[in-house]
């Protein structure tokens, strides 16, 4: 599987110690393909947001595998030096807390993702507006996160992941705080994205209204993969 | 984008509260500096406002200031006779208790309320008021009077006659009584203080020396008189000699000292004599307690910085999540600690520069103590703030998720 942008063989993450360790994750093994949109599903504590945090990086698996971009990043140990540069160019996280920075307004939030890329000032808010005007938050774009309803913040947060064109996109519950059309809305930019640039996008869900949006639909149960299903498929 | 403005601006009164306080505290540590720089100041300012290049005292002392020292009179013209001394006089210091006698005419009644209006701005005067002077008796023209006269003249020949320090606060044309005898004041200088602080007055010698009889208690006033036939002995505290501009003072204190009956300072030697023994209890005391006013600045900027770091963990961990490079995270951290210590600096010196001047005593704050300071103080933020840098690159990415 060359086209693979994220990899994930035989991927182990525990927490604690002793009496009061808790096996998050066993024995994961998983890809997604450029241009594969793939919905992570399964009861609260099944493990998802692990699964996630162990892709973007944040956390360091156990045991196992872990390429992404074609590039081995964990393998008995982290592969690659400066993990953050890593993320900022390859990475685009969308929280299942929206994670804004409280003391930029919703504009300067997208373009700060711009600018630690190297983009200037000026061009980064100019992308960081038409992103915003994309995802129908353009009208709050000199609002502080504060003032900002839950779907709104989210969809600010949306475009921060999206602004460097990142090649694999993880979201954790994106939709969460939108109605069901901004959540389609939502999906359907992802899949965009992922179509147009040829992006690997992982998203946990628990909103079935939105299952149809995806590729594959992977269940967790307990840490482990309880299996997968392919909604387009199925519709077809 | 500047992460650090716009954090700031966003948190605004929390943050000009937090300058406020330590503004205030800044100009605590700064009014010691002056405070401390004050003292040495004025413990020179005496020696200085003589002007002399070397100074003779009595033998095995190293007077007048920091023992006492009794001379010959006629010690004088010996030293004037001393190739590449321009001009010697005798000199005495005595601390004396005045009272301002109030208004121009010794036996004239005066006016109190009339006195007050004429004195105008200087009516913070208070006549009848009981002060300390630093009484400095000098034959005219010769070395030992007052330096520059900035109100009124100088004494000439006339007898009971008095030049005083501006401190004092009596204006020229009013009186000042000590030991019962009245003295008009003819002129005023300025930053001319004892050791102590208080003010200096110049008086002619022979008054010097007859205020000084008076002074003396009965008893040992009788010893005196048994020899002398009613007039005073001619004793002086010191001579004070100023030299040829080519002469070198060492050269010719060494010459004096081989006279055997006295010993000599060159300027330089009493201004160190005046720093190291006179002041030098109050200077460490001062020097002590600005250290530690400033060891406790740099502690409070350093809780004050690490507190502002706890603060934003989140945002942080969000910045290093969104692959923020550690610059970025150093330079919030920074320049915040800088920004906190300009503004307090600020603060704190604009406030202490308002009220300096109503301190009782000299408070010395010149652009290089200033400047001092405010090297001092970025010194300490820098310092405090690698406890909060050091915090910062410590937060985990992960640290940014949950709620
Ligand atoms: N930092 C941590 N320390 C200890 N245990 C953790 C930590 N993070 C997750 N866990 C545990 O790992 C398991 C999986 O948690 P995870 O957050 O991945 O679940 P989830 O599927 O995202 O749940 P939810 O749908 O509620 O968000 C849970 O039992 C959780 O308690
Ligand atoms: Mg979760």
């Amino acid at each position: 599987m060359s086209d693979a942008l994220v990899e994930l063989a035989g991927i182990a993450k525990g927490f604690g110690t002793g009496e009061a360790r808790v096996q998050a994750l066993a024995d994961i093994t998983l890809s997604v393909a450029a241009g594969e949109v793939v919905g992570l599903r399964g009861p609260s504590g099944s493990g998802k947001s692990t699964l996630l945090n162990l892709v973007a990086c944040i956390l360091e698996p156990d045991a196992g595998v872990l390429r992404l971009a074609g590039e081995t990043v964990w393998q008995g140990g982290w592969r690659r030096r400066d993990l953050r540069a890593f993320r900022r160019t390859h990475i685009g996280f969308i929280f299942q807390f929206h994670n804004l920075l409280p003391f930029l307004d919703a504009t300067d939030n997208v373009a700060l993702a711009l600018t630690l890329n190297g983009v200037g000032l000026g061009e980064a808010r100019r992308r960081a507006r038409e992103l915003l005007d994309y995802l129908q938050v353009g009208r709050r774009a000199v609002a502080m996160p504060s003032k900002l309803s839950g779907g709104e913040a989210q969809r600010v947060a949306i475009a921060r992941a999206l602004a460097n064109h990142p090649r694999i996109i993880l979201a954790d519950e994106p939709t969460a705080a939108l109605d069901s059309e901004r959540a389609q809305i939502a999906m359907d930019l992802l899949r965009r994205v992922a179509r147009e640039q040829a992006a690997a996008v992982l998203v946990v869900t628990h909103d079935d209204k939105i299952f149809s949006r995806f590729d594959r639909l992977v269940s967790l149960r307990d840490g482990r993969i309880e299996g997968e299903m392919r909604p387009a498929e199925a519709r077809a | 984008m500047n992460l650090a403005l716009r954090d700031i601006r966003h948190n605004l009164g929390r943050f000009l509260l937090t300058c406020f306080g330590l503004g205030l505290l800044l100009g605590v540590a700064l009014a010691m500096i002056g405070i401390y720089r004050g003292v040495v100041e004025e413990a020179l300012s005496l020696a200085r406002a003589l002007r002399a290049d070397i100074w003779v005292v009595e033998a095995n002392t190293r007077g007048p200031f920091a023992e006492a020292s009794r001379i010959a009179g006629d010690v004088r013209e010996a030293v004037a006779r001393v190739a590449g001394v321009v001009a010697a006089g005798s000199v005495t210091f005595q601390i004396v208790e005045a009272r301002h006698a109030g208004g121009p005419g010794g036996d004239e009644a005066w006016d109190a309320e009339r006195l007050r209006e004429r004195a105008g701005e200087a009516g913070r005067q208070r006549i009848g008021a009981v002060l300390r002077l630093q009484v400095v008796g000098w034959e005219p023209d010769r070395p030992g009077g007052p330096p520059e006269i900035v109100a009124g003249r100088g004494i000439g020949r006339g007898r009971l006659e008095m030049v005083v320090d501006r401190s004092a606060g009596i204006p020229p044309g009013a009186m000042v009584e000590m030991a019962n005898v009245r003295y008009r004041v003819v002129g005023l200088t300025q930053r001319t203080v004892s050791t102590g602080g208080d003010p200096l007055a110049w008086i002619t010698l022979r008054d010097a020396q007859e205020l000084q009889f008076r002074l003396t208690p009965p008893a040992a006033r009788r010893a005196l008189q048994g020899g002398g036939g009613g007039m005073p002995q001619d004793t002086v505290n010191a001579v004070v000699a100023r030299l040829s501009p080519h002469a070198r003072p060492d050269e010719i204190a060494g010459r004096i000292r081989q006279w055997k009956h006295f010993a000599v300072l060159t300027a330089a030697e009493q201004e160190a004599v005046l720093t190291r023994s006179v002041v030098e209890r109050a200077r460490r005391q001062l020097g002590m307690f600005t250290g530690i006013l400033l060891l406790v600045s740099a502690v409070i900027v350093a809780l004050i910085i690490y507190t502002l770091t706890m603060d934003k963990v989140r945002e942080i961990a969000t910045l290093k999540l969104i692959g923020a490079p550690d610059r970025s995270i150093v330079a919030l951290v920074m320049q915040q600690a800088l920004l906190l210590g300009a503004a307090g600096f600020a603060g704190g010196t604009a406030l202490l520069l308002l009220v300096k001047d109503y301190f009782p005593r000299r408070v010395l704050l010149g652009p290089e103590e200033i400047a001092g300071f405010g090297l001092v103080v970025f010194v300490i933020c820098l310092a405090a703030s690698l406890l909060g840098v050091r915090y910062a690159l410590r937060i985990e990415p992960a640290q940014a998720l949950g709620g």
